[in-house]
Formats: C-alpha cells, structure tokens, sequence
C-alpha cells in the first residue's frame, strides 16, 4: 500500500475515533460545558491537561529547534514544563476551590471590579486567539503535506471535526476526546524516536541514547560538538545567549505557562482540591515523556542530516556528499521547498557550513516530520506521525477555544451585559461563541497575518506580566486591592508591550520598530521574549505601591480570600 | 506537628513553609544546575543534563510530594474534604 492510502486510512480512522467521544460525551448543562461537570479523575485530567498543552509547536517545531539551538533550546524545555511547578503550589489548588468557571470570573470577583475582569478579558482573547491562529495553520500545512489536498480543504476538515466535539461536548466532550488525543500523539512522537536511538546508539530509550556513544565510541554529544566546530558553528553543548537572557527568558515562560488561561481552567474540571494538585503532577509526567524525548530527537536527527551530507564528520568540503547521490527523502522534502540546495561554488557536492559559503538551506519544523523518512522507517510510522501531528494540533485549538467562548458567555454576555440569562440560554451562546470562534479561528488559518509568529511572544508576556501576578497577589495577599491589581496589570502589559513593541514594530506592522531586534540593542541583552518576566516584576511592585496608599479591600473579600486557602467545602461545587 | 495551634492561620504557615522550600529547589535545579552553575565540572557535563533532562524529573517528583504533604497537612489541621 502507498504512502498515501495508509495515512488516509490511519488519519481517517482516528478522526473517527474522535467524533465518536463526542456522540458519547454530550454536555447538557452549562456546568458539563465549561468544566465538565467536575468529575473528571485526577490522571485523566492530567492526559487531557498535556494534550492540551502539547500544541502543533512542541510536537512539531520544538525538537527542530533544539537540533539547530542545542543547548540553549533548553529555556523551551524548562520554561514549558517548570510552569506546571508554579501551578500546583501556587494557582490549581486555589482556584479549584473558588469553583468558578473562567479565569476573569476569579479576577472580578476577588477584585470586586468589572474594569479588573474586563482586562483580564481582553488578555485572554488576544492570548488565546494568537494560539489558535498558529494551530489552524499547522493543521492546513499537515493535511496538505500528508494527505496531498489543497491547503484550505485540510483546513476546513479539521474545522469540521473541532466544530463536532468541541462545540457539542463543551469542556466534557474536549476532555474525553483530549485523552484520546494524547495516547494518539505520543506514540507518534515515540515510535520513531525509540527506533532512531537504537539505531544510533544501540539504547532503546532515547533519554539515555542522548548521553550514550555512536559507532566509533565517542559520546554522541561529544561528537556533535566536533563536528559542529569543524564546520564553524559554535559547540552543540555551549551556551550562545547572554546569561541574564537565558534566566530571564526561562522565568517568562515558566510564569507565562501558569497564567494562560487554557491550561488554568482544566484544573476546574477535577472533584477536589487534593485533585488538582496532583493533577498537575500527573499532566507534568505525560507532558514529561514527550519533553524528555525531544532533547534526543534533536541531537539525533541533526547528527543524521550532517552525517548525510558529510559523511565523514570532518569539515572537509571535498568529502561532503555529491548532489547526484542525495537520498530519497532529501528529494521529497527538496519537493516542498522546506530544505534548498544551492550549488554556491559549482564542485556538485553539497556544502554544509557556517557562513556565506553554506549550501544547505534547512527548514527547523521538518526535522521531526522527516525522522522516519531519515532512518527508513516503514510507511505506518510516517502516517502515524501525521496523525500524532494532528492530535497535538486539534487538542490544542479545542481547549484555546473553550477558553476563548467561556470568555465571551459567560464573562461578557452573562457577567456584563444580561446577568439574568437562564441557563438554556447560555448553553445555547456558548455553542454559538464557540462556532463563532472557530469560524474566526479558521479565517485567520486561511488568511495568516504576517505577524503570527511574533505574536506567540505577546502571548506568553501577556500571561506573565498580567494574568500571573494578578491571580497570585489575588490569592496569597490579602490586603491586595482592586485599585492595586488593576494598576499592576495595566503597568505590567503596558511596558511588557511597549518592549515588545520597540523592537518588533508597532502592532508588529513592519518597519516602525524603534531599534533593531538585536541582541546588542535589547535592554541588558533581555530580548522581547523574554520580558515578560520584567513586566511580571513591575506588576507586583507597582500593585503594593498602589495598594499600600489606598483602602484596604471590603471585609467580604478578605473572608472569601481566607475561604480559598483552606480545601474543606470545594465538594459543594457550584453556587451562582 | 507537636504545637497545638491548629488555627488557619497556622495551617497557612506550614503550606507557605513547604511551597517555599520546593521553590527553592525548583529554582536551585532550573536557574541554578541547569544555568548558573554549568560548566565547572570537567568531563561529566551534569549541568547540560539537568538542562535537558533533570530539572523536568525533579519538577514531577516534587510536584507529588508536595501533593501528598498537603494531603497529611489538610489532615492535619482538619480541613480536608469529605
């Protein structure tokens, strides 16, 4: 059977898969829709949490980027999962027992303000939007790709099918559904990575593959190492960024991951607060297996390509590989225009190196999609890594967009605009901001802004610098006002923003950036990315100032401040 | 727990001791092994594994401790559920 029919038949049938948790999973109430009627098991949770997590960009791109970044790739690794830390100790258990079902819903209520739940609004619109956007595009591209249809048609049938059991199954549907997912993508991700191990350096397990020895017995990182100097780039294992960029950029995206609203609000859906704490560690052991498996996917599929192209390790141009004698799979990915051969000085031969001279241009997302391509793995596993790409890609976009139409009927329509909304009636606007949602969603897929990419930035500072501090002064400082929160979310997005902005121009419209976005320009050497920790800091500094020279917050909110931090009540659900 | 104080108050104080504690070895593995303190020893490159590697293992042990201490502490100071 051809490459093609098998990806159909597995794609296909794992679509299947999810359509039919849908059916089964159906959510009659709004309490089923926003949270999934708070009975979902700790571990459960904790596979959904991860599938939701594990966007297009971390089962795709992420081991790309540690092949080309080696060690200083490791701010991904530690900044995504250390953010789970934070939570546990500081966010789930809390806001669990609060038993609201949005974000914002907490902000406003703890903060006795519509101004504080109307920013946090519009801080998780553009966070979560910014998210979907980049998911419905890695959609298209892995329908197109794997399946051979125009790039629109691969993106309508994943609208289709996230329209199907999100919009039916609200937060339960997404939930059972994400499960699924998560067993689908990390036996994608895994399959291949134990082969190309063994392969390589004889260990089944890729996380010890990383630290084992290649043929001729050195260590493999030692190897690339050598390799990489000969060919002038910087060591594999050396660190290319400024130290405070490096500890700052980690901190931002630890915090940013604990304050995006879409992982927050599955730690609502478990019965407990004991549940939510642990949940978070279960989420961090499946997120973990994917994490620790991608530092091995990356040195080994980089050390594969070089060793493609020069066969011999050595910086040697005259034994890099002939042009004529490329392998299969550097033909079909040459068809997609994602790796580029360009005979600079005529000798036939492709030239790998650092500088002008470099022959070989390499796209960083297909290191992975091309893995099983790289070690002749047979077709099956290349059809199940589209459909582990798929997985990692649909899960995400459901869970973002839950948050983003949570956001519009319950905070916007019944929290601002028509309190006295019956419960009918709200189920039916979130089924329609949701449908609304996606339509939105799959319009900027098809028409991507050009700023896309930079926006993921915006994202995480926006987490940091406003979502995150709020919740955590509004949970372990009492005497936090509304006067005081409002003016450190406002500080801290403002110059989180203005930085980002300074550099990646105005709206990210090109060509009115005040410097240039390079690191002898950035402040101290801290880049965009990697500010959200500085506004994260301003936040908190300007919310004591303020709320140190105004009132104190009324009687009944120190009372419910008090209320959260013990677990005993949480079972009662509900109340509104 | 030998005191008797078992008010909220001071089951707030023994949660703050254990979160502090763990922060201070989630920052020690990430900021400190990882970051900091890499490259001092010769041959054995610990601190690229705990970039790579041993921090997101030390996150997930210590998220379940801290789980299970919270269970004795809720316990404890009688405030647990059901």
């Amino acid at each position: 059977m051809d490459l093609q029919t098998i990806t159909f038949i597995v794609v296909g049938a794992t679509f299947a898969l999810y359509i039919g948790i849908a059916i089964w999973s159906r959510a009659a109430s709004t309490g089923e829709f926003y949270a999934a009627g708070r009975g979902v098991h700790p571990v459960a949770n904790g596979m959904a949490t991860a599938a939701d997590w594990m966007s297009a960009a971390s089962f795709i791109s992420m081991a790309g980027l540690i092949a080309f970044q080696g060690y200083d790739a490791s701010l991904f690794l530690m900044g995504w999962t250390g953010g789970y830390v934070l939570l546990a100790m500081l966010l789930a258990p809390y806001l669990r027992k609060f038993g609201k079902y949005t974000v914002p819903e907490f902000i406003g209520e703890r903060y006795y303000s519509q101004t504080a739940r109307g920013v946090a609004v519009i801080c998780l619109i553009v966070a979560s939007l910014t998210y979907v956007i980049g998911q419905m595009k890695g959609i298209g591209v892995a329908f197109s790709r794997f399946l051979e249809v125009e790039f629109a048609t691969g993106l309508f049938t994943g609208m289709v099918i996230v329209f199907f059991y999100a919009v039916l199954g609200g937060m339960k549907g997404i939930t059972y559904t994400q499960i699924a997912q998560y067993c689908v993508l990390i036996t994608a991700y895994t399959i291949p990575a134990i082969f190309i191990s063994l392969q390589l350096t004889g260990n089944p397990l890729p996380q010890l593959g990383l630290f084992g020895t290649v043929e001729d017995g050195t260590p493999l990182l030692a190897k690339l190492d050598q390799v990489l100097v000969e060919l002038g780039f910087a060591e594999y294992t050396a660190r290319k960024t400024g130290l405070l960029n490096m500890l700052l950029y980690t901190f931002s995206l630890m915090i940013g991951t604990a304050g995006l609203p879409h992982v927050i609000i599955r730690f609502f859906t478990v019965p407990k607060v004991r549940d939510a704490r642990a949940s978070a560690g279960w989420a961090l052991v499946f997120i973990g297996i994917l994490y620790t498996t991608a530092p091995a996917v990356g040195a080994m599929s980089f050390y594969n390509l070089i060793k493609t192209v020069q066969p011999d390790l050595s910086g040697n141009p005259q034994a890099s590989l002939p042009y004529e004698q490329r392998p299969q799979w550097f033909r079909n990915w040459e068809t997609t225009g994602l790796l580029k051969f360009e005979d600079k000085n005529g000798d036939g031969r492709i030239q790998y190196r650092k500088g002008g001279d470099n022959e070989l241009k390499v796209d960083r997302d297909i290191m992975v999609l091309a893995n099983p391509e790289i070690a002749r793995l047979p077709n099956w596993v290349i059809a199940l890594v589209a459909a582990g790409g798929l997985a990692a890609a649909l899960s995400t976009a459901a869970g973002l967009l839950l948050a983003i139409s949570s956001a519009i009927s319950h905070d916007i329509l019944k929290g601002m605009i028509k309190p006295d909304i019956t419960e009918k009636g709200e189920l039916l606007a979130a089924r329609i901001a949701m449908a609304g949602s996606i339509l939105v969603a799959g319009y900027f897929g098809l028409n991507p802004p050009g700023f896309a990419a930079q926006v993921v930035a915006l994202a995480f500072g926006l987490a940091a610098s406003s979502i995150f501090p709020a919740l955590m002064m509004g949970i372990f400082n009492k005497r936090m006002n509304s006067q005081g929160a409002v003016a450190g979310m406002l500080a801290g997005l403002g110059t989180t923003l203005i930085y980002i902005f300074w550099f990646k121009g105005w709206f990210f419209i090109p060509g009115t950036n005040m410097a240039p976005n390079t690191p002898d320009h950035w402040f101290l050497g801290i880049s965009p990315e990697a500010f959200g920790a500085v506004g994260a800091m301003i936040n908190f500094a300007v919310a004591f100032a303020v709320s140190k020279v105004t009132a104190p917050p009324p009687e009944h909110i120190q009372h419910l401040v008090e209320d959260i931090r013990v677990p005993r009540g949480a079972a009662g659900a509900v109340a509104h | 727990m030998s005191t008797q104080d078992r008010s909220p108050q001071a089951y707030w104080r023994a949660n703050m001791r254990l979160v502090g504690i763990h922060l201070a070895v989630w920052a020690f593995v990430s900021y400190g092994m990882a970051i900091l303190f890499r490259g001092a020893e010769p041959g054995v490159d610990i601190g690229f594994w705990f970039a790579q590697q041993g921090s997101m293992l030390v996150f997930i042990i210590q998220i379940f401790i801290y789980a299970w201490q919270m269970n004795r502490l809720d316990r404890e100071f009688d405030v647990h559920e059901d």
